[in-house]
């Protein structure tokens, strides 16, 4: 019998973690570091692309960090990707193989990949976003025949700050996926197209009638990707997003990811264009 | 479920009774001022009270609590739930319908355990409010005068004596093998209906339009400039939602002890009105102004609870109007963007945002 991780919510207090292991910790860049996080035998985390863990460093505090790698991947372990950006950040990039963090979730209600299927998808990364969408892509290219086309638009900052660079490197030789990438600034080794995300746009043609597109990055990149994607005629119930807020609990409580009347760490992350166009607070 | 008759000169025996087999809370006079607290003789209880300074709440949900504690070493970790048997007296029934919305609150989607378990082993003694408590509140226009039926106990004073509801088995338990009250005769009930009869009179309504208006006006508000009033003038200073029996927004952090790594996991009142509040990795903050957090505060008082919770957020109890230095309160706003509506100003602002 496997328990599901969510089950352990049920137990005495939802706001304590589960003991979990660090199996593997990779260098991806000067700022994020790759963890393969490995459950207590008989767990199962059960994801969809697009959910989150909270991951507790105990003494230090915990942070809501979505899940890398794809369900069809993961199993009895899993992987993050995580910039160091504050306390909890920066004791998990001090953590070694073997080390031991807390664990909750998984949370949100990820992507609907189901009612993607069939379809043609357009993924916009932008930056630290690979990490929740990279999930949601190997998702579907280990289903390649379920979907139609697959269009990669990946935009970072720097050369420097490119993630998954293996990975990416098998993407570009697949002749079944459309993969393009750009740089807001690019340095000697650079050879490839300069300029934001939306830069790339031209570069591929879009039959908006059976598209998905699926955006994470910043919060200034959806204003702008959101305009192109619309003027492509891409249906409002077809553009995902994933929203980044400010997350204490993950259950709906602590009222720090309030967006007008949602909780996006419950309602949330992702939602469609169409389910928060009317929300003031959303984009 | 029943209903009873207590001379008020029982209150200090029962009082007692209760204190030998509760942690027995009410309202205490403190300064001036009204606090919940516990009551270590009856003489220090004031049912008649003007409302506390703070909301009983406090004892739902403490200001702070230890969430669970650990050993980061061996990555053991313990639940911390706590709850002691516990009788709140002389809840006024604007604060009942706020605790009412706490339980939703905490049993919608995942059951906050710590919350239930306070929850669990509160009996609530509500008191009926005969006439107005402050200058600031406003429980007649929000549809909490009366109490709702989550009541355990409900108090009625008729001059010498209490009419008591009984609400519930938890209730009935406090009055168990109390001798000193009776059931009540026709007179009793004549009684109970002139003091109800003759409350409603002495409350105002102070909202200029009907309550369930409300979540559509605020709906058109959104681009309103008194937002940016509001903002100019609010201090950021989190009192307002300090004070509010409806709030329940929590910080989460460790404290490890000096072995750096026995600690315990603890969560802390923390307030929308606070600039970093919703500030995101890489400095994004969502609601970067205090006009944009005070919409959010008045849009979740007035609306976003309603459509999460079905339950209004804001039950008019007035504490935030009286803890605010700069007299920002809900009465003037709710009203004020009323007035605004009526000369079409928030339809003229919308139309061009
Ligand atoms: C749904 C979701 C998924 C995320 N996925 C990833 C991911 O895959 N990889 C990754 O590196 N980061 C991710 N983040 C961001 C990450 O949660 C924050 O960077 C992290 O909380 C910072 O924690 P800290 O203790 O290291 O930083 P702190 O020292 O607490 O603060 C550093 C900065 O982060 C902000 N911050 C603090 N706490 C939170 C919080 N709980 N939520 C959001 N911002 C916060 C602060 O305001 C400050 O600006 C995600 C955030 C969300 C909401
Ligand atoms: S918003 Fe103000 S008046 Fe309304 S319940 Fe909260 S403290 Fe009371
Ligand atoms: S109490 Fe008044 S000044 Fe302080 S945050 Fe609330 S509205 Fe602003
Ligand atoms: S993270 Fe606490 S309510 Fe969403």
């Amino acid at each position: 019998m496997t328990t599901l991780l969510k089950e352990t919510l049920k137990h005495s207090s939802i706001y304590m973690p589960t003991p979990a292991r660090i199996t593997a910790v990779k260098d991806l860049t000067a700022l994020e570091k790759l963890f393969t996080i490995e459950l207590p035998s008989g767990f199962s985390l059960n994801h969809r692309p697009g959910q989150f863990v909270q991951i507790s460093v105990l003494g230090v505090g915990e942070a809501p960090i979505s899940i890398s790698s794809s369900p069809s991947r993961s199993n009895g372990s899993f992987e993050v990707c995580v910039r160091r950006v504050g306390s909890v950040t920066n004791a998990m990039h001090a953590l070694k193989p073997g080390a031991m963090l807390g664990l909750r979730g998984p949370f949100g209600r990820g992507f609907p990949v189901e009612r993607f299927r069939g379809k043609d998808i357009l993924f916009v990364p932008g930056g630290l976003g690979l990490a929740p969408l990279r999930s949601l892509i190997n998702e579907v290219l280990d289903e390649r025949g379920k979907y139609g086309r697959v269009i990669i638009l990946y935009g970072t900052r720097s050369p420097s700050e490119i993630l998954f660079r293996d990975e990416i490197a098998q993407w570009q030789q697949r002749t079944d996926i459309e993969f393009h990438m750009t740089v807001d600034r690019a340095d000697e080794s650079w050879t490839g197209n300069v300029g934001v995300v939306t830069t790339l746009f031209p570069k591929v043609q879009i039959h908006p009638r059976n598209m998905v597109a699926v955006v994470v990055g910043p919060p200034v990149m959806y204003r702008f990707v959101l305009m192109e994607l619309l003027g492509k005629g891409i249906a409002e119930g077809n553009i995902w997003f994933s929203f980044e807020r400010h997350m204490k609990c993950g259950v709906g409580k602590c009222g720090h990811c309030q967006m007008h009347h949602i909780y996006t760490c419950q309602d949330g992350p992702s939602f469609s264009y169409a389910e928060i166009k009317h929300l003031e607070e959303a984009l | 479920m029943s209903f009873k008759i207590m001379p008020k000169a029982a209150l200090p025996d029962w009082v007692t009774w209760l204190k030998n087999r509760y942690r027995v809370v009410g309202p205490t006079a403190r300064q001036g001022q009204y606090v919940f607290a516990e009551i270590a003789s009856p003489d220090e209880l004031v049912l008649d009270y003007p409302t506390s300074v703070l909301p009983p709440k406090k004892y739902l949900l403490p200001q702070r609590e230890t969430l669970f504690t650990f050993d980061a070493q061996s990555m053991q970790m313990k639940a911390n739930i706590e709850w002691e048997p516990t009788v709140i007296l002389g809840v006024h029934t604007c604060d009942m319908h706020a605790i009412r919305l706490l339980d939703k609150v905490h049993a919608t989607g995942y059951t906050d355990q710590h919350y239930q378990a306070h929850r669990q082993h509160t009996t609530l003694v509500s008191i009926e409010c005969l006439s107005p408590c402050m200058e600031q509140s406003f429980c007649k226009s929000m549809g909490t005068l009366t109490v709702p039926e989550d009541y355990d106990l409900h108090l009625t004073d008729l001059g010498d004596s209490y009419g008591v509801d009984v609400g519930s088995e938890k209730g009935e338990a406090l009055l168990q093998g109390f001798t000193a009250i009776w059931d009540p005769t026709s007179e009793d009930y004549q009684r109970i209906n002139k003091v109800m009869a003759e409350k409603w009179p002495r409350f105002s309504y102070r909202l200029n339009f009907d309550v369930t208006e409300l979540p559509d006006l605020l709906a058109l508000s959104n681009n309103s400039s008194l937002w940016n009033e509001l903002g100019d003038i609010c201090l950021g200073c989190g009192q307002c939602t300090k004070v509010c029996p409806t709030c329940y927004c929590f910080d989460v952090r460790d404290e490890v002890d000096l072995s750096l790594t026995k600690g315990q996991r603890t969560r802390t009142w923390d307030s929308c009105q606070i600039d970093r509040f919703a500030t995101v990795a890489g400095g994004h903050n969502f609601r970067s102004t205090r006009a944009l957090r005070n919409r959010h505060r008045f849009m979740r008082k007035g609306k976003y609870h309603l459509e999460a919770y079905g339950l209004i957020g804001c039950v008019g109890c007035g504490r935030c109007a009286a803890a605010c230095l700069v007299h920002i309160t809900p009465v003037d706003t709710f009203n004020e963007l009323y007035r605004r509506h009526k000369k079409g100003e928030i339809l003229e602002e919308a139309k061009q945002a």
